[in-house]
């Protein structure tokens, strides 16, 4: 076992990617001598090369455009988006291009591209650095959407990114990269579609991804003390998801809370709290609840703790789904 | 330079000729060719068949048998010249109005009749020609195509990449980044714009201030305006832009002067926003009567020749429409197949139920789904 941060993870999952195959690549902003703003490709280019780890010009269109080129050739990049607001001048090509490609040749096409995409907010950071922008991208077939949690999932889940032939969103959540934990680099992780139930209860289930696994667990610990048992799915893969997991869990505890950072209005937790119904209704014992951000743009970052949901305003809403 | 002349505006553009409208040959110290007169029959031959296959296809339309088509009338000689530049390892990315480019690469022209009738969005296989698949939002296969020549660099493969677009695109944000990429990067491609003057209703100076080929040297590389009708010239232009971006010259931007003959599309009125004299003036420097002229005046070609190549044309049309109305609507199912390269947990169940839903009206249980 080894301590890492999420970043260094994410960091070592990336150089093991690149190891096993030579056509992995890394482009983006500042990935090369400076390693990343979070430094999560830190020596990757003194590794591999200026040939394999690309400093881009500043233009995200350019990025993943080039890069689907480059997958069409036969490479395998691996594209950083330096903050999730600065995706949009991308969207185009990841919506119209990426996600869509493949199909358009009937399965000639593979473009396994993975978009490496720190996101969510409480680093006191300026406008657009704080984003959650996952709805968009969930809401576009075609692409595959993942959100790792922690240190040993970051490890795991970017090489299998790396090897799934398919157009891959990849969230890391940067307020936790500099999470420690141990991870074995042995290990083999759990497949890219699945979702992971880290803590077992039996009296509400809370369904979270990315940042907010940490701040759920908090949650189902402090809820514990109220004689609580909280459950606790990080669904690690927004699209597809494993349903098979939440509406066995659901369908168990007959409570179930959706926690994200993205708004709540049309988030991805209104699609979750949709299958949920529709597949536990006879179950539910209250309606699904969800926490997450206002109906507001992300908040200046002296304002962010009330706009990101807590320890608190999660177990307000398991006081409500009980309330029922 | 006049009081007129917009500011930044100098010499006015040369214009890279080799053979006149009316079929007269010119001689350029950069850009000698020479063409044996079987190769110019040949070309000839191409102009021909796809200027038929282009009828048929509008006809088509017409009839209500395709959606939409996107007619290239008019700029014949700038995508052959252009796609015979090309050699096999040679990689191209078209718009969607490359046809005879693609007739160029062995594409199949009924394929490309496929995707504007809607029975797919493409359809042929792109390695199988070294020819991409049609990309119809604006400018967007300019990056495919730099990543693509970037991939050959890294290859260290004997491989240019052209790249297709018009003059509308050039205000696109993705074409100056693929211009960015290319300079930086030293990328083996040749973008290839077609300026035939005008983006659906919107002439070229709704686009430019200055000559679209000069924008190259603010990028950093070479920019050539070429008569985009005369199909020597774009031979020879791209053909020694081609062996450039092979011999890690980087890239060349081709502004092949033409005109859009018909519409933009057929779903498109453009008498609403041009005048007819314009077209009466451009019919003089057609891409096909010019070498026609070339091959009567040099006595390359006789009657029987010229006959032959229409009827071979009419053959063309006759089979391209035959098949064209043969092709089969796909299966429902088709629309859940390749949006994943394996299986993918929603996109499975959901074909499920929807082949279930259906099967239901066929026996009567409807127990499926609709969703």
């Amino acid at each position: 076992m080894t301590t890492l941060t999420l970043a260094k993870a994410v960091n070592e999952g990336l150089r093991r990617a690149m190891e096993e195959d030579s056509k992995v690549l890394v482009m983006g902003e500042d990935v090369g001598k400076l390693g990343g703003v979070f430094r999560v490709t830190d020596g990757l280019q003194k590794e591999f090369g200026e040939d394999r780890v690309i400093d881009t010009p500043l233009a995200e269109s350019g990025i993943i455009g080039t890069a689907i080129g480059l997958a069409l050739r036969g490479y395998r990049p691996v594209c950083e988006i330096q903050f999730d607001g600065f995706v949009f001048p991308a969207a185009d090509q990841i919506i119209t291009q990426l996600a869509k490609m493949p199909l358009r040749s009937l399965g000639a096409i593979k473009l396994p591209v993975v978009v490496r995409i720190p996101c969510g907010g409480g680093i006191g950071a300026v406008e657009h650095h704080s984003e959650s922008p996952e709805a968009y991208f969930t809401h576009t077939a075609g692409l595959r959407v993942m959100a790792c949690s922690n240190p040993a999932d970051a490890y795991t889940m970017i090489q299998d990114a790396v090897r799934c032939d398919d157009p891959i969103i990849f969230f890391e959540p940067k307020r936790r990269y500099w999470d420690k934990a141990e991870v074995d680099l042995a290990a083999p992780g759990l497949p890219l579609d699945r979702a992971r139930t880290v803590r077992q209860g039996s009296d509400v289930t809370l369904l979270a991804y990315g940042p907010m696994v940490k701040t759920c667990l908090s949650a189902a610990a402090a809820a514990e003390e109220e004689g609580r048992n909280v459950e606790v799915i990080d669904l690690r893969s927004l699209n597809p998801l494993d349903l098979d997991v939440l509406v066995e869990s659901v369908t168990r505890t007959g409570r179930c809370v959706v926690v994200h950072e993205a708004p709540v209005f049309s988030g991805f937790g209104a699609e979750l709290a949709a299958r949920i119904t529709e597949h536990c209704f006879y179950n539910l014992e209250a309606p699904v609840l969800r926490v997450g951000g206002f109906s507001t743009p992300y908040p200046p970052s002296r304002l962010e703790d009330h706009y990101l949901p807590d320890l608190d305003r999660v177990l307000d809403a398991v006081d409500r789904v009980f309330a029922y | 330079m006049t009081a007129e002349a917009p500011r930044g505006a100098d010499a006015p553009p040369e214009l890279i000729q080799l053979l006149t409208p009316e079929g007269e040959r010119v001689e350029h110290p950069d850009y000698d060719i020479e063409l044996t007169a079987e190769e110019v029959r040949s070309l000839y031959r191409d102009l021909v068949l796809v200027r038929r296959i282009d009828l048929e296809a509008v006809a088509l339309q017409r009839q209500g048998e395709l959606g939409l088509w996107a007619s290239l009338l008019g700029q014949e000689a700038a995508q052959i010249g252009s796609g015979r530049a090309l050699t096999d390892a040679d990689m191209a990315f078209p718009t969607y109005r490359e046809h005879a480019v693609a007739w160029c690469r062995d594409v199949d022209p009924v394929k490309l009749l496929g995707m504007f009738r809607g029975v797919n969005h493409g359809g042929w296989d792109p390695y199988e020609h070294n020819f991409h698949l049609y990309t119809i939002v604006i400018g967007s296969q300019t990056l495919h195509g730099v990543g693509y020549a970037m991939g050959a660099q890294r290859d260290g493969a004997e491989s240019a990449t052209i790249v297709y677009f018009g003059d509308g695109a050039t205000s696109q944000g993705d074409v100056n980044e693929s211009f960015i990429w290319a300079s930086v990067f030293n990328a083996p491609v040749v973008f290839f714009c077609q300026n035939n003057q005008w983006a659906i209703s919107e002439p070229l100076e709704k686009q430019t201030r200055i000559p679209l080929y000069k924008r190259a040297s603010g990028f950093g590389f070479p920019g050539i305006r070429v008569d985009g009708n005369d199909v020597f010239a774009c031979l020879a232009v791209t053909r020694k832009a081609l062996a450039d971006a092979r011999n890690g010259l980087g890239p060349t931007l081709i502004e092949a002067f033409t005109y859009r003959m018909g519409a933009h599309t057929t779903s498109d009125d453009p008498t609403r926003y041009r005048v007819a004299g314009e077209l009466e003036a451009w019919k003089l420097k057609d891409p096909i009567e010019r070498v026609k002229a070339y091959l009567f005046k040099n006595q390359l070609a006789d009657q029987e020749f010229f006959e032959k190549v229409d009827a071979e044309a009419d053959a063309l049309g006759k089979d391209v429409r035959r098949r064209c109305l043969e092709l089969p609507d796909p299966g429902p199912e088709a629309m859940f197949d390749h949006v994943y390269s394996g299986p993918h947990a929603m996109v499975d169940k959901e074909r499920e139920q929807y082949l279930a839903y259906l099967a239901s009206f066929e026996n009567g249980t409807e127990t499926g789904t609709g969703r």
